[in-house]
């Protein structure tokens, strides 16, 4: 199929693009950026007044909730958000039922993917068996099947010697391990930022030493280990610090942060809000403005969504007893866009950290508008005003922060391989 | 729906009370006025206005408790409501009901007011947004928020005898981490005048920003307690030394336990309080719990009529319910 995009504003900041023109798909390649190629003949012509057209969103943590958790959510039903959310490739965490600690899950997910044609999975497997910290995983097995990374999800391991020799193992074959930072002694029951809010709830809290303590083992042991380590979902202003003097060192690190974390915080929980019950926990308002900072120096690499639908049961009752949580696909870009106009960042800054960065963190060649480059990508309206409610959203997922908020700007097109994969209508 | 406004109609009246934390002096005062309206009713032959005749009240436990089931019974069966008292500790949701099917099972019996009592804290604030408009909720303790009645009776029971909040020196000592008394004390008293305020423990017993409650923080008992002219003391459960929040009972008890010695430093007058059950040689001396200026048992017989009040506000049996007395 041969595909020609007219008068957009183009972003690519793996090039620093950011320029008005065209882009020319050809069977499933960019073929040309800036000005058609010559004697170019489309099958498909859009005409836009000056959307973005951007490289497609890679997240870095999409729960699709399959295979195992299917009441809430499923592969088909989250890739159809993700897809009018312009998100063509989505990290897939390992906490299934079954873990995804062996090739036959992965295998699993790839034929369900594949049946769809629809947005990318990158699946991740588990750093240890079953989650459960004391054994390794079969690594090259896992690599050979598919995972482009390793974690251990939500369950952090409390064996220093087993986390040791993980990241060695892992070093080992390559694969870079995604690390959800926490000391769960140190969290012990906890269910929100321990602080201001949950004093007077009187909610058990998970103190920022939870984070940072683990951080700072973590890096130790990457410093040792040698191995290649993403920090998933910084929540502290101390994190942010510890990241940033390790990257100086040039530790082989990177970090992300879900979307939020840029948006809300502590107070967000007050009244018991369920919707707010996340994990890592929303902090204070220091904390998210050191986010927002730590991603304007690259610190931070790449925003994600961190989405994990829920069904109406996980969040309908007391708060301790609620799943953690949000469904944020579909909000992703028009907040990630946002920060553009009220937090002063280029639109580069934000489409990198939403594309060519975390691309680069799983080791995939996209994220960018470069001629020979896989056509994935989507076309953005930063002007469309729409008001986002909960019931309305694709995911299967209603447990949204954000229902009721006024979102500016709304994915158009989504286009995976060069073949329009959502359009809206 | 922030957590205090949850507790109101439309009108600025009491329609569920959760916590004392955000209600005005006034609603606050009129409980206290409405609640010495009733503080007779105990005393006469006949104990029983028809206030709440024809209501159902039901009591949901899903934590066990003696006194403050049998006191919002009592209190009830005053008002000549009819009561049901369900345990739920060892009923429906043991076999795996969920709370919300277990509430909607008892909507459909009609129940007028539910009393819950539940282990984690916002579990009052769940119910009453799950229920119908015309059902009320009170909470009667929910995991470390909020305990709202005892707070008010512990109130009541301080302008008994010293009417004069503004000038009052009070004291809460103990587990305050864990201690939904002493969330809902120090908010209703802060609303009410109370501007000095201490709260006297360990580290370990105290949440981390305790001070952004408005209260000054002691470690020394000595210290915290001179001049006070009222100190509550906390229960202390005994799972916080096998948790590594304390060394040992002993070693608690020297440092803050209550004994008359201790006493000394505080206002000749003090009142002693304790919400119950007390430990004994725990976190107070047996002479100072049974002693001139212990009120420990008078605050259990103001639970009725405080409770009496709250139940009349919250239905909308009291005449004035949220402007005054009647």
């Amino acid at each position: 199929m041969r595909i020609l995009i007219r008068n957009g504003r183009l972003i690519c900041p793996l090039q620093q693009l950011d320029d008005v023109g065209d882009v020319c798909i050809a069977d499933g390649r960019i073929v040309a950026v800036g000005a058609p190629a010559d004697g170019f003949s489309a099958d498909l012509e859009i005409t836009l007044e000056g959307e973005f057209i951007c490289p497609g969103i890679v997240d870095l943590s999409v729960h699709t909730r399959e295979p195992g958790f299917e009441h809430k959510a499923s592969i088909a039903s989250e890739s159809a958000a993700a897809l009018r959310a312009g998100v063509t490739g989505m990290v897939c965490p390992p906490n299934t039922r079954p873990v995804t600690d062996n090739p036959a899950v992965v295998e699993l997910v790839r034929q369900r993917q594949a049946r769809l044609k629809q947005t990318r999975i990158y699946p991740l497997g588990a750093l240890t068996r079953g989650l459960e910290g004391r054994q390794l995983t079969a690594v090259a097995a896992l690599r050979q099947a598919g995972c482009v990374g390793l974690s251990n999800a939500d369950r952090p391991i409390v064996d220093t010697e087993v986390l040791r020799r993980a990241f060695e193992y892992a070093a080992s074959f390559e694969l870079p391990v995604f690390i959800h930072p926490e000391d769960s002694y140190l969290r012990n029951q906890g269910v929100m930022h321990e602080g201001k809010i949950s004093t007077r709830l009187g909610l058990p809290g998970i103190p920022e030493t939870a984070e940072t303590s683990a951080i700072s083992r973590a890096l130790l042991l990457i410093e040792q280990t040698g191995v290649r380590a993403h920090f998933c979902r910084l929540s502290c202003a101390r994190s942010v610090e510890l990241v940033g003097a390790a990257k100086q060192q040039g530790l082989p690190i990177s970090a992300d942060v879900g979307i939020c974390h840029l948006y809300l915080t502590e107070t967000d929980v007050d009244g018991f809000n369920a919707q707010c019950h996340l994990w890592p926990p929303l902090r204070t308002d220091r904390d998210r403005l050191a986010l927002l900072d730590g991603l304007r120096r690259g610190v931070i690499d790449a925003i994600c969504s961190d989405h994990q639908p829920h069904d109406e049961d996980a969040k309908a009752a007391p708060f301790s007893s609620t799943e953690a949580g949000a469904s944020t696909l579909e909000a992703l870009a028009p907040l990630a866009f946002n920060l553009v106009a009220t937090r002063a960042f280029t639109p580069t800054q934000i489409i990198g950290a939403l594309t060519c960065h975390p691309a680069a963190v799983i080791g995939i060649d996209s994220g960018s508008l470069t001629p020979g480059a896989l056509a994935d990508l989507f076309i953005f309206n930063d002007r469309q005003q729409w008001t986002l409610s909960a019931a309305a959203l694709t995911s299967a997922g209603k447990n949204t922060p954000f229902d009721g908020w006024e979102m500016c700007g709304r994915v158009m097109h989504t286009f995976i391989d060069g073949k329009p994969a959502f359009t809206y209508e | 729906m922030s957590a205090h406004s949850i507790q109101l109609d439309r009108h600025g009246r009491l329609k569920h009370f959760l916590t004392t934390e955000g209600l005005s002096r006034d609603i606050l005062t009129s409980i206290l006025d409405y609640a010495e309206s009733f503080a007779g009713v105990s005393g006469r032959a006949v104990k029983k206005v028809p206030l709440l005749r024809g209501k159902t009240v039901a009591n949901l436990f899903f934590e066990s408790s003696t006194r403050t089931r049998t006191t919002f019974e009592l209190a009830a069966k005053r008002l000549s409501a009819d009561v049901l008292n369900i345990n739920i500790a060892t009923s429906a949701t043991s076999k795996g009901e969920s709370l919300r099917d277990t509430l909607h099972t008892l909507e459909a019996m009609h129940c007028d007011l539910f009393v819950v009592r539940h282990g984690n804290s916002g579990a009052a604030h769940f119910i009453a947004g799950q229920v119908a408009d015309n059902v009320h909720i009170i909470n009667a303790g929910d995991g470390r928020h909020a305990h709202p009645t005892q707070a008010m009776l512990d109130v009541f029971t301080i302008r008994r005898h010293k009417p004069d909040f503004e000038s009052l020196r009070v004291a809460i000592v103990g587990d305050i981490a864990h201690s939904r008394v002493a969330r809902s004390k120090i908010h209703a008293l802060s609303t009410l005048g109370v501007s000095d305020i201490r709260v006297i423990a360990p580290k370990t017993l105290l949440p981390v920003a305790i001070e952004s409650l408005g209260v000054r923080v002691f470690h020394d008992l000595h210290e915290g307690l001179r001049e006070v002219d009222v100190i509550t003391m906390l229960r202390l459960q005994r799972e916080r030394i096998s948790n590594a929040v304390l060394p040992s009972e002993e070693e608690y008890f020297q440092c803050f336990g209550l004994t008359e010695a201790r006493l000394s430093v505080a206002s000749p007058d003090v009142m002693v309080m304790h919400p119950g059950p007390i430990n004994r040689g725990i976190e107070i001396d047996s002479q100072v719990a049974d002693g001139a200026r212990s009120v420990i048992l008078q605050q259990v017989s103001h639970g009725i009529a405080v409770r009496m009040a709250v139940m009349a506000m919250v239905t909308g049996a009291a005449s004035d319910a949220g402007s005054g007395a009647d």
